[in-house]
């Protein structure tokens, strides 16, 4: 075995930096579950909600009122494409202000209504354009982070695939903080690292392990709450079954902050947010 | 001789520096300013807090030099010997912690921002001021925790809070840890926005990133100097994504302004002036 060259190459085991990137190519992978996925196979009567009442509607968050066993949530996700015209109609996920302040508004409604809010963090980042810079972006993410903490509803965060830095944790701040197995959440994407560090994208391979951005990473630093399992060879695979584990873990964290009122949710949510990153001496 | 002869009267020549010999060695007594080309005395330009006494083009500052222009005399600084524990292990072309070492021999400081109390024109103020030295002036955890205590302690103490920023962003070395840093804080300032005790955001040359799109945008008064480069993704990043150049002019304090993005653009020399009033009218 050690002695064919190629056998070894195949049964060398996986080291850190391609586990890493391994998980990245399967959370951008061309068949992985989008939102509207899961939204259709988890919830009933998904009514899809549009607009921020202020620019127009930004199609790469999908926004609207359904049912989890007959109880209301509201969902809010980011949406890629899976053909080259969703792809440019959805913005390859990447939301504009316009989208956000969409979210904010919808997760507002809920939170005046008490129902719980469901998030799906599904983008390669916020949209770095002239026009998305010209409306705020900043702004918008800024302000959906604070007003995501005043919340008085119960809310619910899902990394399903990439999570991509500031215009992932726009939609990110909950009470319950979760990633798919197979999901990546990065405060950078690890071809800009490798841009910056080595000055080479290529070496994305390296970034992508050096950035500690896998599930188990972020709930080892304490920075998400639980990871859901997924189906062997990733949620592409059966995208029913990944549905149902992802629901399964909805259910139980419903429960879970349904006996706490509007004050202690926004408690909670508060000390949870105030403890991340004590990396300091 | 009219060859040579200036048609323009140009700046006023200093006298030759005394080992003067074909190049003009200045040794740091002179500087170049970038907006006018024209040579100003290094002394002149401390003098006006590092703004071109001939074109009025806002250089940077380091958090030292932010806080004596806008503190009326000595200040306390508040956790100073703050450092990260590298929670990543991260290395590129050196190991994180190395860099981290280099930036306290080389700044002073322990990490990019110094958190302080003082008054402002009498009035109490709490003050974080960012440093853009210090690995540009990035938000790791002990950034994210200095701002934090300081809105806790703006709480506690229902004095204003100031934060100059000057930053490109999240820390990388740090990962998502820096990441959070953005939802920790603008959580706290959710809490500050309830107690109403004011908060003003000053933005500097440069904000951009994660720290744009956390607090810096959240004052009760977001304001910024002019010139000063604001945004979310880095110039060169928009220009990859578009694959054309950018408009002369985007992403600076004025275009931030005209877009309704900022609420004033105020010269450096009527900042604290400017400060002072806001709070007068915001807390009495």
């Amino acid at each position: 075995m050690p002695e064919e060259p190629e056998q070894s190459v195949e049964s060398s085991p996986p080291t850190a930096s391609n586990d890493a990137w391994r998980r990245v190519q399967l959370a951008r992978h061309a068949k992985r579950p989008h939102s509207l996925d899961y939204i259709n196979r988890v919830f009933t009567g998904f009514h899809e909600i549009h607009g921020d009442r202020g620019f127009g509607d930004d199609p790469a968050i999908v926004a609207g009122f359904a049912f989890l066993d007959d109880n209301p949530i509201m969902v809010v996700g980011e949406q890629k494409g899976r053909d080259t015209k969703q792809k440019l109609y959805r913005n390859f996920g990447m939301p504009k202000p316009e989208g956000y302040r969409k979210a904010l508004r919808l997760m507002q409604l809920a939170s005046k209504f008490g129902r719980p809010v469901v998030t799906f963090l599904d983008t390669p980042g916020a949209y770095p354009g002239i026009d998305a810079d010209e409306r705020g972006q900043a702004e918008a993410i800024a302000r959906n982070l604070r007003e995501m903490a005043r919340l008085a509803c119960p809310v619910i965060c899902v990394c399903i695939g990439e999570g991509g830095s500031g215009g992932a944790l726009a939609l990110g701040v909950g009470n319950c903080v979760l990633m798919l197995e197979n999901a990546v959440y990065s405060v950078i994407s690890p071809e800009s690292c490798a841009a910056i560090i080595w000055r080479d994208s290529a070496k994305a391979e390296l970034a992508a392990a050096a950035l500690k951005l896998t599930a188990e990473d972020l709930q080892s630093l304490g920075l998400i709450d639980d990871i859901i399992p997924e189906p062997p060879g990733g949620a592409h695979e059966n995208p029913d079954l990944a549905a149902d584990l992802l629901a399964t873990r909805l259910r139980r964290a419903l429960r879970e902050l349904s006996p706490l009122n509007s004050a202690e949710l926004v408690q909670q949510r508060y000390t949870k947010f105030r403890r991340m990153g004590n990396f300091f001496l | 001789m009219s060859w040579f002869k200036r048609e323009k009267a140009g700046p006023e020549i200093p006298e030759k520096p005394p080992e003067g010999g074909r190049r003009v060695r200045t040794e740091g007594l002179w500087l170049k300013c970038e907006g006018c080309r024209q040579i100003i005395w290094k002394k002149d330009l401390e003098a006006n807090w590092n703004v071109c006494p001939k074109c009025g083009r806002h250089m940077r500052m380091d958090a030292f030099q932010r806080l004596k222009l806008l503190l009326d005399g000595p200040w306390e600084e508040f956790d100073a010997d703050l450092h990260s524990s590298n929670p990543l292990d991260f290395v590129d072309s050196k190991p994180y912690s190395e860099r981290l070492e280099a930036m306290r021999q080389s700044t002073n400081l322990f990490d990019a921002l110094i958190s302080a109390g003082g008054t402002l024109a009498g009035r109490p103020v709490l003050i974080c001021a960012m440093d853009i030295r210090f690995i540009g002036g990035s938000m790791g955890c002990v950034v994210g925790e200095k701002i934090t205590r300081a809105i806790e302690r703006a709480i506690a103490q229902k004095a204003p809070l100031i934060i100059v920023s000057a930053s490109g962003g999240a820390r990388m070395q740090e990962g998502a840890v820096s990441l959070m840093q953005l939802a920790k804080i603008s959580a706290a300032l959710m809490r500050l926005d309830e107690c109403r005790v004011p908060y003003i955001s000053v933005l500097t040359d440069p904000t951009t990133g994660g720290v744009t799109a956390s607090f810096a945008m959240l004052g009760d008064l977001n304001i910024a100097e002019p010139g000063a480069l604001i945004g979310f993704a880095g110039p060169r990043v928009i220009e990859q994504t578009i694959r054309q150049k950018l408009p002369e002019g985007f992403q600076r304090a004025e275009f931030l302004e005209k877009h309704g993005m900022l609420d004033a653009v105020v010269p450096r020399s009527e900042l604290k002036t400017y400060i002072a009033q806001a709070l007068r009218f915001l807390a009495g």
